[in-house]
This record gives structure tokens, sequence and C-alpha cells, in this order.
């Protein structure tokens, strides 16, 4: 039941103890790097004023953006020639970010998945096939090593050519995949098309999902879609990538390791711990990382910690699944907006397929929301289409307190999301 | 009696029904009569043409979301109150017209429409014996 029953059932006590000592080596550590080391001296603190895991509120945030001005090495907390692997981000919003590993790192990176894998009911003798892009992202390299840390067959068979990922699907076998959810539609589309059925003619059992935001009535739609398991997972490079978090066989939030990790939930705008339970974004700070430690960084995702204890018997925290970027909020006539509240409405609606686009346009001082979504068939019925574009905006005023603009489209009509979904645009006018 | 329709689910932009107009031009596909109706959200566009079955395909080839659907066809003299004629029996029968068109195929009025009850109004036109059109009958004239 357990990959590391050691570390897998720690009591809170236990796990609170370990974390207070992992953290002591990790501000040790720190101090050797040239940026924790300014940014210390700046801020009057020492190691030494750190005596209890409550005092980790001494320290100072850390950014995305510290990433990018101290880019590429400034980070670094052993000498470069210790460094075995960096991962990148791509830079497309502005300066790449660089995370360094040590060997050990990454050895406790294939560990972290390995036991996220297994506690999913995944074992050697399982095919693993990983249809995450490989190089610098590390949805590819990070599950690679995990896979066969445990010792399954791994299929590194990268992102994209749909048809080519059946093929290896149905020829190798497969019987667990990692595909994030909008690329998890794609495939049951195409498998249709050539005439496959997932469950007859695949031995395709568990799905990894993750690294986008989806709706538990998403996830409902691709197990029976595909007739999987499907288990959500959260992970950022910044963290290594995948195995930060993971959801045990119940499906009911994500373990986070805290032996790798301190959490903590941050109001986006106070920066002051939320209740408990309360959604917030996600800060953490890594305790078992050499090269590059990471000391309260902001990760923009929004999450809760889910109360209460988990059937499965790990005490480590549960993560609810993301709730958007705190960065992705939207605020309409001054109320805060996720995509996913939209997300969760549509998908209750069998009339309608996965995709959707949410658009915010402004006219003079009023913010107006339009909710495009594709429709899985059409029939020539008025009255229907009506009746389901009222039922659908009377749900989303329920859910959101503003009415949108809900326009259905033919299927196909959105374009096709191959990546990470692009679901909301904003083209709204600044007044001032 | 019947008669095939295609329905093609349009989005409200400039070019999606020049889209449809050019596939059909290039499958040798003849408009016999077409109908669209302007909503703000959406436009269903009706179409009766020379080969439905084939058009329908054409369509869904190009990912174009499209249905077929049976429509009932008559033809009706030119004379004032015919329309009338037809109607009424329909709607002494409680019979309800969801949707209809007129359009004149070879100097002869035609009248196409869906109700909400297809078997009563197969025996309706059987019984006050209106001159329907099926498909191939329907091209005839055109």
């Amino acid at each position: 039941m357990y990959l590391n029953e050691e570390m897998e059932t720690l009591t809170r006590t236990e796990i609170e103890a370990l974390q207070f000592e992992r953290l002591l080596r990790t501000l040790r550590r720190c101090m050797k790097s040239p940026f924790y080391q300014k940014r210390f001296a700046e801020h009057h603190l020492s190691p030494s004023d750190i005596h209890s895991l409550d005092d980790l509120r001494k320290i100072p945030f850390t950014t995305k953006q510290d990433l990018r001005d101290n880019y590429p090495f400034g980070l670094a907390a052993v000498p470069m020639s210790e460094v075995v692997r960096l991962h990148s981000s791509s830079g497309t919003t502005g300066t790449p970010t660089v995370i360094l590993h040590t060997q050990k790192d990454l050895d406790e990176w294939a560990n972290a998945v390995a036991r996220c894998l297994y506690m999913v009911g995944l074992r050697r003798g399982d095919v693993f096939q990983n249809s995450s892009g490989y190089g610098m992202f590390t949805g590819g390299l990070g599950f690679q090593y995990g896979a066969e840390r445990l010792g399954m067959l791994t299929v590194p068979a990268a992102a994209g050519n749909t048809k080519r990922q059946i093929k290896f699907i149905t020829d190798f076998g497969t019987t667990a995949l990692h595909a994030i959810p909008s690329y998890a539609s794609r495939l049951h589309e195409v498998m249709e098309e050539m005439g496959i059925d997932p469950v007859r003619d695949t031995k395709l059992r568990t799905l990894i999902i993750g690294a986008e935001p989806h709706s538990e009535e998403q996830r409902r739609k691709i197990e029976k879609m595909l007739g999987v398991k499907a288990y959500n997972s959260f992970g950022m490079s910044e963290m290594c990538g995948p195995g930060v978090a993971f959801e045990c066989q119940e499906q009911n939030g994500m373990h986070i390791w805290e032996d790798y990790y301190i959490v903590e939930i941050v109001d986006p705008v106070t920066l002051e711990p939320v209740p408990e339970g309360e959604v917030g974004e996600l800060v953490l700070t890594t305790i078992n990382r050499e090269a590059m430690p990471l000391l309260r960084y902001r990760t923009r995702d929004l999450t809760r910690i889910l109360p209460g204890d988990c059937p499965c018997g790990r005490h480590h925290k549960r993560l609810d699944r993301m709730k958007g970027r705190s960065d992705d909020m939207m605020i309409l006539k001054g109320v805060n907006i996720f995509p996913i509240q939209i997300e969760t409405v549509l998908m209750q609606f069998d009339e309608l397929g996965t995709e959707y686009l949410i658009t915010l346009t402004n006219e003079e001082a009023n913010d107006l929301m339009t909710v495009e979504v594709e429709l899985k068939d059409f029939s020539d019925d008025y009255p229907r289409l009506q009746a389901l574009t009222r039922e659908i905006t009377r749900q989303l005023k329920d859910e959101i307190l503003l009415t949108p603009m809900v326009k259905l489209l033919p299927k196909g009509t959105l374009p096709k999301q191959e990546g990470k979904a692009v679901r909301v645009k904003d083209l709204r006018k600044t007044l001032i | 009696m019947i008669v095939h329709q295609l329905s093609v689910f349009v989005e409200n932009k400039s070019g999606t029904l020049l889209r449809v107009l050019d596939l059909f031009k290039d499958a040798g596909i003849q408009l016999i009569a077409t109908t669209i109706s302007d909503t703000v959200e959406y436009g269903i566009y009706r179409i009766i043409c020379s080969e439905p079955a084939k058009a329908y395909d054409v369509l869904r080839e190009a990912g174009i979301s499209a249905s077929m659907s049976e429509v009932f066809a008559i033809t009706l003299d030119n004379h004032p109150g015919r329309a009338a004629d037809a109607v009424r029996a329909l709607a002494e029968e409680g019979i309800c017209i969801s949707y209809l068109y007129t359009f004149l195929l070879g100097g002869k009025g035609i009248m196409v429409f869906r109700t909400d009850d297809a078997e009563r109004t197969k025996e309706i036109i059987r019984c006050k014996q209106l001159a329907s059109l099926d498909d191939a009958a329907l091209l005839a004239l055109a």
C-alpha cells in the first residue's frame, strides 16, 4: 500500500518535527546562495532567528520575478560542479527561469514521483505511457524517471501526433497514461474516428491528469469516455516538476509530500495566512533539495487545504484541486471569478462538449462576459437550443452572480487546444 | 410526402455561410430552396438541395455541424387562399407548425413545413388529399 511506509505514515507531530529539522538544514544551505545571502542581509535576518516552524513567516517570500532577476545561476546553493541537470521555463512571458538539480535532487524527485504512482496502484509490470513534452518541460523527464524508478515499462511517447499515441497504446498494451485533461478528450475523439473502443481494444486503466485546472465533472467525463480511473496530480517546474502532490485512491484531494515541502496558503492580496480550509495562494518551501532551495515560493496557484483525515492513512495534507492561478482571477463588476467556476457549470450539461472560451469586454464602464461553448451534437431544434441557452445562463448567474452572454457554437468552431488550454480572453480596454 | 432537409448550425460571423455554399459548389450540389433566420446567438441555415445525402457527407467531412431532417412539402395552386386551406387542415386537427417556408418552383407554389406530430400530419395530408412531394418529385420540378 505504501512505497515508502516510514515517510508516508508519519503522524502530524512527526511530520512537523521532521520539517523543522529539514528547514534548519535548508536555511544553512541557503546561506551559500548569493541571492539568499543578500535577501537575508537586507532583512537583518539570520538562520539562527528561526526557532520554530511558525518562525518561517519571518522570512520574505520568493517570487518568479526573483528567479528571473537572478537568471541563470544566482540561486545556486552548491558549487556549479555539483549541478548535473537544469530545467528552464520557455520564457515566453519574459526572461526564462532556471531550476538546478544535484544528483541527489534528481534521485529524490524520482522517488517522489514513484511514490505517487505507487499510491494510485501502479506497479512493476504496468506499461506507462507519457504524453508530456520532453526536453525542458519537466512533465517529460520527471514522469520518465519516476515511472522507471518504480520498475514500470515506460514509453516516452512525448506530446502530439494523436494517432501515433493511440497506436502505442494498443501495440504496447499501455495500462497507464499521463496526459493533460484537454488532451484526454482529444484522444477519445480520435479513437472514435479510428473505430477504437478504449475499453474493449486497449488495456488502459489508469490516467494521470494535471497541469491544467479541471473540474470534478470533467474528470468523471474523461473517466467514463476512456473507461479509466483518472488521478489528479500537481507539480511545477520550480518545485522540480511532477510529484509535488498527488491524489491517492480516495480521489479526494492531493496529498502534498510534507517531507519535501512546507505548505502555506495565503491571501494573494494581503499575503497573510487564510483561515484553515479557505482558498488562497499556495506558498511552498522546499526542504529536501540541495542545488536550489526555495523559501516561501509564491506559486500563484490557488487552492485550499482539505480539512479532516484521509481514510488512506497518510497524514500529509491534502490540497483541493487547483482553482486557477491568482493571476487568472477575473474581476468583473467587483466580483472575483475564476474560470473553473464557469467550467464546473458547463460540464453539467450533457449537450455540451468540452471546449469553451470566456471573453471579457467592456462598454463604457460596464464589464461584459461572453461564454462561448461548443455543442456536442447539433439537432435542428430552435426551441431546445434557446431553452438550453437560458438554462446555462441561469446556472452561471447562480454561480458567479452576474449574467453572462451565452453563445452555443457548432462543434469544432473554437480553436483546438493541444497544449495548455487558453480559456479566458480579456479584451477590456482600460478606461483611465 | 417527405423531403429531406439539411440544417447547418452556422456561427453569426462573416464568411461562415459562404464556406457552406462554396463546398456545395465544389461538390456540384444544386440548391432548391434555403432559408435562414437571424437571431443574436446562432443561425440555422435550412437547405433543400439536389443530393441531400451527399451534401450531408460533404459538410461532415469539412467538420461542419449539420443534421438531416424530414420535412413535408406540398404544392399549392397559384390562387389566393390556397396556403390558408392547407394550414387550416392542420390547425383544425390541433397540429402546430414548427416552421414553414414557401417558394415557387417551375411555376408551382411549394410549401415546406415541419410540425410537432409527423404521423398525424401524414394522415391529414392523405385524408385531405393535399398534393405532396418527395425528394425526386421536387427535384424534377427544379
